[in-house]
């Protein structure tokens, strides 16, 4: 691998000829399969609606992984528990009105997801707190593959729905916006989704700036030693950290549910694609794992589009491995973010 | 001839080994009594079993030197082991497919030759791709292995004209030395665990030579591996190649045993199924790959057949949060894998034993 050039002015060269030459090539697959702007709007659209559930994803990895060092292989099945739990509950009978039903449901599925996450710190992460990053990889796998099974069990193998949160039935509201030669669509469950990324980023930079909790937490996250001597607890820490990203990874699955089916192997792919963009915005740095979240949506969704819509999880495996290898300390954090030198 | 014993415990053992798996075959073939292989069992374990055992053997032996001793994490095993079974597949369907080569490709040394090109290309391909992403560590290097193999799975599933896309390729031929078919399984049985035997003896000479000490270096603490000249990288490339040849080799016998290949048994899943294995035999034991495939098979099998009756359920649920489990478990308390972990149990035991008697 060729060592690239350290200056600003060769790097910011490198990476526009780099930019420039993926945008040729985008519009050059895209000419072939005669997309219009309003197709790349509409992708765009699109892509941002899925990278923002990738956000919040990324967010619960950066979460585990800036407090514990572990990069937590469940975080995807979080997803999946809290889009079936909530929908289990909607579908129970409980004579109340189906708008207060369903906020039942998405508070019963964020809390028991958030106690699934605390159980699993407890149970399988605390226990083995002291050994090498290697093993505790494998034991999140553990931990996942137990999970998907036990939902396997208890939802079987069929896709579920859950209703779109504005129209309460599984038909979604939609928006047009006419353009001089087509529709632009917006569904009305997109908005929920850009919403809810909004207000947790909203809770969790008061949290973290703002409480004593979130403060610790992020002290534990700079030092653990130092913020061990201070008074902090880090096991305790560590419990909160899964905490926040199992209830993160809930919420994601809960608004996502209207737009996918539901199913007890969604946690997988998303997980994966989480990670990439936690990867892309350097690991540990909230707001790059947001940014990350939302690029990677998007270049995923006008990459599959120009091509082959199964070539879209190749593309998120692509740039995984292009920026492991190439920027490991992330595209978006800039380079205050340190990667790992265990 | 104790000391003999304890200088050659590896070939002492390997002999021994070797005996036993001839002689379960050797049932199978001759049927003493009217006894088949399975009724050994109890009917659990078949014939088919022990050669999907002795195939992925190999490919956990393989792991086993790459992460137990050189310490470099791969999740993504199944993607060597997946174009090994490609292009074993591919190559010997040559001439039935592609009707080119006709004479030399539908030839019997034919597939044998296209096993060599398997494992040689699956090597030249981890030598290329095994550089860069060597440089990475720990959880870094996990998820680059695991993106690799991911992709191979979904590339597989994609270029139909050569790969035959979900479906898969069919018509791979059986195995034969001349006019000689390895097939039925029980002849086929043979060479597979001559080949997962070949691979272990390959494998402990290695571990026990000038590199398998580099390699334990590596592990144990990389940087000081390099101040004491162990060129790590070069190392770490060569550990990596050694486990993709004896993926791509499983891969070859795996292909040619179901007659046909489809990307499905060389998932994700698959790469972590490995990685159990490994894990559970214990990562730094040559010797715990066909112990943990092995129990993993068992698992599996007794799951399968016996909870139905037992709990009056489907066991194929059960048997994954089983699996999960047990694999977390085992991380949590017996990281070195069951062998060492019950080896050292055992050991700290008599310790207290002896202690209570001298108190």
């Amino acid at each position: 691998m060729p060592r690239l050039p350290r200056d600003k002015a060769s790097k910011i060269a490198i990476i526009t000829a780099v930019a420039v030459a993926l945008i040729v090539l985008t519009v050059f697959l895209g000419s072939r399969k005669n997309l219009q702007p309003r197709h790349y709007i509409q992708l765009t659209i699109d892509g941002v609606r899925g990278g923002s559930i990738y956000a919040l994803m990324a967010l619960g990895f950066v979460m585990v992984y800036s407090v514990t060092g572990i990069i937590n292989f469940a975080q995807g099945e979080f997803v999946m528990l809290g889009a079936m739990i909530c929908l289990t509950v909607n579908n129970l009978d409980l004579h109340l009105p189906p708008a207060l039903k369903l906020a039942v449901s998405v508070v019963v599925g964020v809390l028991a997801t958030t106690l699934i996450g605390i159980a699993m710190e407890r149970l399988a992460i605390y226990p083995a707190r002291r050994s090498p990053p290697v093993t505790l990889i494998i034991i999140t796998i553990g931990v996942t593959i137990t999970l998907r099974a036990s939902a396997l069990l208890a939802w079987g193998a069929d896709p579920y729905v859950l209703p779109a949160f504005t129209t309460q039935v599984l038909e979604d509201h939609i928006f047009r916006f006419g353009g001089p030669s087509g529709d632009v669509i917006v569904q009305a469950q997109s908005l929920w989704i850009w919403g809810t990324l909004f207000v947790v980023l909203i809770v969790l930079y008061v949290f973290l700036e703002r409480t004593i909790m979130g403060k610790a937490l992020r002290a534990c996250a700079v030092n653990r030693r130092a913020a061990q001597l201070m008074g902090i607890n880090p096991s305790r820490m560590s419990m909160l950290s899964f905490a926040i990203a199992a209830a993160l990874g809930a919420i994601g699955g809960i608004v996502l549910g209207p737009v996918t089916r539901p199913i007890y192997d969604m946690g997988l792919m998303l997980g994966l694609r989480g990670f990439v963009a936690a990867i892309m915005g350097g690991l540990v740095s909230a707001p790059g794992a947001v940014v990350g979240g939302l690029v990677l949506g998007v270049v995923e969704n006008v990459a599959a589009g120009v091509t082959n819509p199964t070539y879209k999880s190749v593309v998120s495996f692509v740039i995984l491995i292009a920026i492991l290898l190439f920027r490991p300390q992330g595209i978006i954090g800039g380079s205050e973010s340190r990667p790992e030198e265990a | 001839m104790r000391g003999f014993l304890r200088r050659n415990r590896n070939a002492v053992g390997i002999v021994v080994f070797a005996i036993v798996i001839a002689s379960l075959g050797a049932v199978e073939v001759f049927r003493p009594f009217g006894i088949r292989f399975s009724d050994l069992t109890g009917r659990v374990v078949t014939m088919d079993t022990m050669i999907r055992v002795g195939i992925l053997t190999i490919v956990v032996v393989g792991l086993n030197l790459l992460m137990g001793y050189a310490g470099q994490v791969s999740l993504g095993q199944a993607g060597f082991y997946a174009l090994g079974a490609y292009v074993s597949a591919i190559l010997s369907t040559l001439a039935t497919r592609h009707k080119v080569l006709i004479g030399v490709a539908d030839t019997w040394w034919w597939p044998w030759l296209a096993i060599l090109a398997s494992m040689a290309l699956t090597g030249g391909f981890a030598y290329l791709v095994g550089k860069p992403i060597l440089r990475l560590k720990g959880n870094y290097l996990a998820m680059a292995t695991l993106g690799l193999g991911i992709i191979i799975y979904i590339l597989a599933g994609q270029f139909e004209e050569i790969t035959g896309g979900y479906d898969g390729l069919t018509g791979v031929p059986r195995l034969q030395i001349g006019d000689f078919k390895l097939w039925p399984p029980q002849r086929y049985y043979f060479l597979v665990w001559g080949a997962a035997i070949g691979v272990i003896v390959v494998a402990t000479n290695i571990v026990n030579s000038r590199i398998g000490r580099a390699l334990r270096a590596i592990h144990t603490g990389e940087v000081a591996a390099n101040t004491c000249g162990v060129d790590t990288e070069r190392y770490k490339v060569q550990a990596l190649i050694v486990s993709a040849m004896c993926a791509a080799l499983a891969g070859s016998l795996y292909a040619h045993f179901q007659s046909a290949v489809s990307p499905n048994p060389f998932s994700f899943r698959v790469s972590v199924e490995l990685v159990v294995m490994a894990a559970v035999g214990g990562l730094s034991s040559i010797w715990g790959a066909p112990f943990g495939v092995g129990v993993i098979f068992a698992i599996r099998d007794l799951l399968r057949s016996r909870m139905e009756e037992w709990l009056q359920v489907r066991g194929g649920e059960y048997e994954l949060i089983i699996y999960g489990i047990m694999l977390t478990v085992i991380m949590i308390f017996m990281p070195e894998g069951l062998t060492s972990g019950i080896v050292s149990l055992v050991r700290r035991a008599r310790r207290g034993r002896s202690k209570m008697r001298d108190s």
